[in-house]
């Protein structure tokens, strides 16, 4: 699979693809066609390794929002064996943008969470762009009931710009329900699993963010406000996004510096867009390894590393005196 | 100040003396004019009536020093975790770098971090209490804060004390401190997720402005949710919300009144009734 429509950093990548592509096109290829071919090839694997080997923070942000790259949808599909999905928060509506639902992975019974953009400009809209309302935190709610309930694990996918910020969004309770939601997870006596698969926006992410183990996809970024949100407040302007981007090192590298994340799922050479099927067996390899760890754990061993691994994140100064 | 023995209050003398700390929403002078009423207002008349104005009843800013001696018991502070200090671990910088940032903020407000904690009473009960400074960094949280208010969740589940936190963060997650200060929404929820298990009473105090990652952590999860009169409280930002979906906000729209019209606070509380409000809440869950 080609990266689809271009990112300004990809001209080049872009180009050798599309050489690729069309010499593939021929039908009857002369020996010195597929010599081409292997030696374009070879260019291109260069060039990604290039260029994927040093993606600065705004890049990633390009990356982590490109517009094939695998969502929690695709994940489903790819990595599971079986998705029932459950609608509703039994309270105000069914919120497109969190995916949920009873899942098979290898041997494991497990409930899924995600957020969900669309692929789609109609599916986009309605999932408004993965920005959930907080009728999709109660639906989550509901579903981490469930799940503690029958002893299922819990997965959750995070790939949000932000809660939606809008006026029915506050007049129901974004604030109360994202607070809520981390106040129960970070109880919640079975084993849960949170991979930042794209974007992890601020609140919107973090409330179905408090797992016993939090990865996030090499290329994904995780951030307490969107850099544009960030240049806007700061520098006065939008358009010093990228600087901010830099400025708060939410790459994957920062984030495993920071303590904040417990692992890096590294991606197919190009970023997860590229390459669909290879990410989702990579998520699956480490969705199934870190269930199996954590089945040896009580659910009190749980709760009590979980508090303990949330306690200790935090940078401060703190002298004897 | 006399009933704040502290290194902060110290501190803050010693800022007073260097920097006149410029007091948000009371300018100097001897007359003030009232963003509420529109009237001018005597001012000592304003700082007898807790800042309050006494012609509309607008809450003016307090400080965090000023409302522990609102609500506490005269001399019954005892500051905690002060020694926690601040630091600049993405070293980050935006037209200002966070660290020189640091250093005005605290000569300008007399305080080492946005976040003042620690044990006192009120009409004779013992508490565990905070109060954020919107003055500070816009009274955003980073790690510092997330830390002492944790410090202090843990404080008081183990001692059994009741827990009043009066927020007045209009800056949420302190952006400054990046993901380290997001996950303090984390960390903080879940130290009252515990306090909660072991059946501590927490009071939330909602002031102007409450707003974002404060708003959407510990600020909306008490068993009682005070509110004092049209303070903005919130998640998104006004002006986040009217670039999102391009329409003028409904007046009122984000208010303390408009939160208790939608179910999300138990009361709105009046500056001159936050002390007796608190003492009688405790009475009536037995703590």
């Amino acid at each position: 699979m080609s990266g689809g429509p271009g990112l300004e950093f990809e001209v080049a990548i872009a180009d050798l693809e599309s050489r690729i592509a069309a010499l593939e096109r021929q039908t009857d290829r002369s020996d010195a066609t597929e010599n081409e071919i292997r030696e374009l090839r070879m260019e291109l694997v260069n060039q990604l390794r290039d260029v994927y080997g040093s993606l600065d923070a705004w890049q990633t942000v390009q990356v982590a929002r490109h517009k094939n790259r695998p969502y929690t949808r695709d994940y489903l599909n790819l990595a599971f064996d079986e998705f029932v999905e459950l609608h509703g928060d039994k309270h105000f509506g069914d919120d497109r943008a969190m995916l949920s639902g009873f899942a098979k992975l290898d041997r494991f019974k497990v409930m899924v969470l995600g957020h969900q953009k669309g692929r789609t400009y109609k599916e986009r809209a309605a999932c408004h762009f993965g920005c959930a309302h907080p009728e999709g935190y109660r639906k989550a709610m509901t579903k981490m009931r469930l799940a503690e309930k029958y002893q299922l694990p819990l997965i959750c996918f995070i790939d949000t710009p932000g809660a939606y910020p809008g006026i029915g969004a506050e007049e129901r309770g974004q604030a109360q329900v994202i607070a809520e939601s981390m106040f129960m997870m970070s109880r919640l006596k079975t084993p849960v699993i949170c991979v930042v698969i794209g974007e992890g926006g601020s609140g919107g992410a973090l409330g179905i963010g408090v797992g016993d183990r939090v990865a996030v996809l090499q290329h994904a970024y995780y951030s307490v406000i969107s850099p544009e949100g960030c240049a806007g407040i700061l520098w006065k302007s939008h358009e010093h996004a990228p600087k901010a981007a830099a400025a708060l090192r939410f790459t994957s590298k920062d984030l495993r510096r920071l303590n904040v994340v417990d692992d890096v799922l590294e991606e197919p050479l190009g970023g997860a867009h590229r390459d669909h099927h290879q990410m989702a067996s990579r998520l699956k390899t480490y969705l199934s390894r870190t269930l199996a760890e954590l089945e040896q754990k009580t659910s009190d061993e749980l709760v009590d590393s979980r508090y303990e691994k949330f306690r200790r994140i935090g940078v401060f100064l703190e002298d004897a005196s | 100040m006399s009933t704040v023995d502290t290194n902060a209050s110290r501190a803050q003398a010693e800022a007073a003396t260097n920097v006149p700390p410029k007091k948000r929403g009371v300018p100097e002078g001897l007359w003030l004019k009232c963003p509420g009423c529109g009237a001018s207002v005597y001012k000592k008349e304003v700082e007898q009536q807790l800042n309050v104005c006494p012609k509309c009843e607008h809450h003016f800013y307090v400080s965090a020093v000023q409302r522990i001696e609102q609500v506490l018991d005269a001399g019954t502070f005892e500051l905690m975790n002060d020694h926690i200090r601040p630091t600049d671990p993405l070293v980050f910088t935006d037209r200002r770098n966070y660290a020189d940032r640091l250093i005005g903020e605290q000569n300008r407000t007399g305080l080492s971090d946005a976040v003042m904690t620690g044990t006192g009473m009120v009409r004779a009960r013992r508490v565990a209490f905070a109060v954020t400074d919107s003055a500070f960094i816009m009274g955003s949280m980073g790690s510092v804060v997330g830390e002492r208010l944790t410090r202090l969740i843990e404080k008081a589940t183990e001692q059994n004390l009741p827990l009043i936190i009066v927020s007045a963060s209009g800056g949420g997650a302190r952006m400054h401190e990046g993901i380290l200060s997001l996950m303090q929404m984390a960390k903080v929820s879940a130290a009252l997720a515990r306090y909660d298990e072991a059946g501590g009473l927490f009071i939330s105090v909602l002031t102007n402005p409450t707003m974002g990652g404060v708003a959407a952590s510990f600020a909306s999860l008490g068993d009682l949710v005070f509110a004092e009169p049209k303070a903005l409280i919130g998640f998104a930002g006004p002006r986040t919300i009217k670039a999102t979906i391009g329409i003028e906000l409904p007046e009122g729209f984000q208010t303390s009144e408009f939160l208790l019209e939608h179910g999300y606070i138990d009361r709105i509380v009046t500056r001159k009734n936050l002390k007796t409000e608190i003492a009688r809440a405790i009475d009536y869950c037995g703590k």
